[in-house]
């Protein structure tokens, strides 16, 4: 096929060149900068439908494969509730949670295939294109979560317009949050390999410590401390209490599987859970950008 | 605005990868409105130079000012000044060729009314305009190479900087993107910053600097380059070259060297000096060329080598430089 590739012909007219413009500088430029990296990825995520399908496998088989399994020898400590519908909560999670692991990958790639060096010189403050990444991370992230949400009537929780509000609101946190944890160490890491064996090497420790599998009961002592300090325990927390809100249960149920987060004894309230995620998500995003600024 | 004489202002200039000094030391002044040449083969230090002054790499030593901001304290305001065509790939690939055109006319604030218009005009220039809907990673190296230097032309920035822009194109593209250049500059007070190591590209310039192993070690007109060099290249034909250029040192008090296969020796007056030769050398001649002095020469006369054999010498910039030493 000869036609597929078009040569200039030696007749063609030389375009008229633009006058030389100096890029504006100030918010509006940076506010550019932020929009069009962010469209840039829900662009490709939209073109990655196996990337999409791949990340709801995780946690569908976290929650049907093992949930389902354990279910039987659960039963017992679950006060009468489907070990799916407790697990459910952190499914929400983890959706969110690899998807947003998978766009700060975007800039090793970026990087190794050379885009990212576009990015670098374009006259935007780079602290804009690692905040477009970020929002972009948490958009394409919620809509991840957004599907394992609907499958909410499989595990026996009904749908409820509140419930989906303020579940994708801390969905949208969460990804921004782990975006900018991954973009943290992407910026320094030059290897895709190694950037998946880090990722690998700090994720699934920081998932499971966070509670997203078990309840925070009557946890052993260095195991209740590892999960005070895991910034993913105050994200999936107040997840499950929202879910849960919506539930019928009992007490003793509630008391089980729903025990809160206490600091020295201090019952911690959702709102302050919700402000450490936020606090967390900034001094992330400060860090990736720092580092951003000197790459 | 006076601090904008100067498009590029460059003092002592240094840059270190490890123990290689890729960058030794360079000075260089480029005028507002001027294009600039910059030749040299690959490994010379061309790209490090450039890398630095569009903020990409931070200089070990020296300063730069690129359209009158600092490289390495004001970054932000060089990068508005300045675009860029890369020598290496720097495409999205997962994109069109049309949302890779959208996504940097945003970033360089392109008014969204001339958008439209203007990725026409570029995209026909390099012949892809029919495909301008296709992902990128679909196509060819040749395609992408012409796609990114219509990408560094969508805006019209005070310093353009374009590191060896038409490697791997054909003639006809060549001449289509060096016709848009030229009249880009007719009409704008545009700078141009170009590395090469085509010596008939470099023709193009207005001043050419040559570089080679980290240092600039000429820096003039064109013109003025290839009159300071004043002799011809003469190049032989011969079976046995070893015994020419013996020949050449003993009868004519010559020295010649071997370039591109060939016996070649400076001479002024060359065409003079070719009947003396066949008369008096001694040894069968299959051939003879007689060339004024080009860029090529002048190359040759600073290093004693020609560009295409420098690069041929040594394919590792890094290890040609540590056999330089």
């Amino acid at each position: 096929m000869a036609s597929t590739e078009t040569r200039p012909a030696a007749s063609a007219t030389v375009p008229a060149p633009v006058r030389v413009v100096v890029a504006p500088a100030g918010w509006r430029a940076d506010l550019r900068g932020i929009k069009v990296v962010w469209q840039r990825e829900l662009i490709r995520f939209w073109r990655d439908r196996l990337r999409i399908l791949t990340s709801l496998l995780q946690p569908l088989i976290f929650l049907f494969v093992l949930g389902g399994g354990l279910a039987q020898i659960a039963s017992g400590g679950t006060e009468g509730v489907d070990l799916r519908t407790f697990m459910f909560p952190g499914a929400l999670a983890m959706a969110v949670f690899f998807t947003a692991m998978f766009s700060a990958a975007s800039v090793v790639w970026d990087r190794e295939y050379g885009f990212l060096r576009e990015m670098l010189v374009a006259p935007v403050r780079r602290g804009s294109i690692v905040l477009g990444k970020c929002i972009g991370g948490a958009t394409v992230a919620s809509f991840q979560g957004l599907l394992v949400m609907a499958l909410a009537p499989l595990v026996h929780v009904p749908y409820s317009a509140l419930m989906i509000l303020e579940v994708l609101a801390l969905q949208l946190l969460l990804a921004f949050m782990m975006t900018a944890f991954g973009v943290m160490f992407a910026v320094r890491v030059t290897q895709m390999q190694a950037f998946m064996a880090l990722m690998q090497m700090v994720v699934m420790p920081l998932l499971f410590i966070s509670g997203a599998l078990f309840p925070l009961s009557g946890l052993p002592r260095w195991l209740e401390v590892l999960n005070r300090l895991d910034p993913l325990t105050y994200a999936v927390n107040p997840l499950r209490a929202a879910v849960f809100s919506h539930l019928d249960l009992t007490p003793a149920a509630t008391a089980a599987l729903l025990p809160g987060i206490t600091w020295f004894g201090w019952q911690v309230p959702i709102a302050v859970q919700v402000l450490v995620v936020v606090a967390f998500a900034g001094a992330m995003l400060s860090v990736a950008m720092w580092q951003f600024r000197r790459a | 605005m006076s601090e904008l004489d100067l498009a590029v202002e460059v003092r002592g200039l240094v840059k270190r990868f490890g123990d290689v000094e890729a960058v030794r030391g360079i000075d260089l002044d480029v005028a507002a409105g001027e294009t600039f040449g910059f030749l040299g083969p690959n490994g010379a230090g061309k790209s490090t130079t450039i890398a630095m002054l569009c903020t990409l790499l931070r200089p070990d030593a020296g300063s730069a000012r690129v359209a009158g901001h600092d490289v390495v304290k004001e970054r932000d305001d060089v990068r508005r000044n300045i675009g860029l065509v890369f020598q290496d790939p720097t495409l999205d690939g997962y994109l069109s060729a049309q949302q890779n055109l959208r996504f940097h006319a945003e970033l360089y604030g392109v008014p969204k009314v001339l958008v439209p218009e203007r990725m026409r005009l570029v995209l026909e220039m390099v012949g892809l305009w029919e495909r301008r809907g296709s992902l990128v990673q679909t196509y060819s190296g040749g395609m992408k190479r012409r796609l990114e230097i219509a990408r560094g032309l969508l805006h019209a920035p005070r310093v353009l900087f374009l590191d060896e822009p038409t490697v791997g194109l054909d003639p006809q593209t060549r001449a289509s993107i060096w016709r848009y250049i030229e009249e880009l500059k007719n009409r704008e007070d545009i700078t141009i910053f170009v590395t090469t190591h085509y010596m008939d590209e470099a023709e193009h310039a207005d001043r050419i600097a040559i570089m080679d192993q980290g240092r600039i070690i000429a820096l003039d007109t064109p013109a003025a380059l290839k009159a300071a060099v004043a002799k011809d290249r003469v190049q032989l034909q011969v079976d046995d070259a070893d015994a020419a250029i013996a020949a050449l040192r003993e009868r004519f008090g010559l020295e010649a060297t071997i370039a591109e296969g060939s016996v070649t020796v400076a001479v002024e007056g060359g065409e003079a000096f070719v009947p003396r030769l066949f008369a008096e050398l001694g040894v069968p001649i299959r051939g003879v060329s007689v060339a004024r002095p080009s860029l090529d020469d002048v190359f040759m006369s600073y290093t004693g080598t020609t560009i295409r054999d420098a690069e041929a010498g040594g394919p590792d910039p890094l290890m040609r430089m540590m056999v330089g030493r």
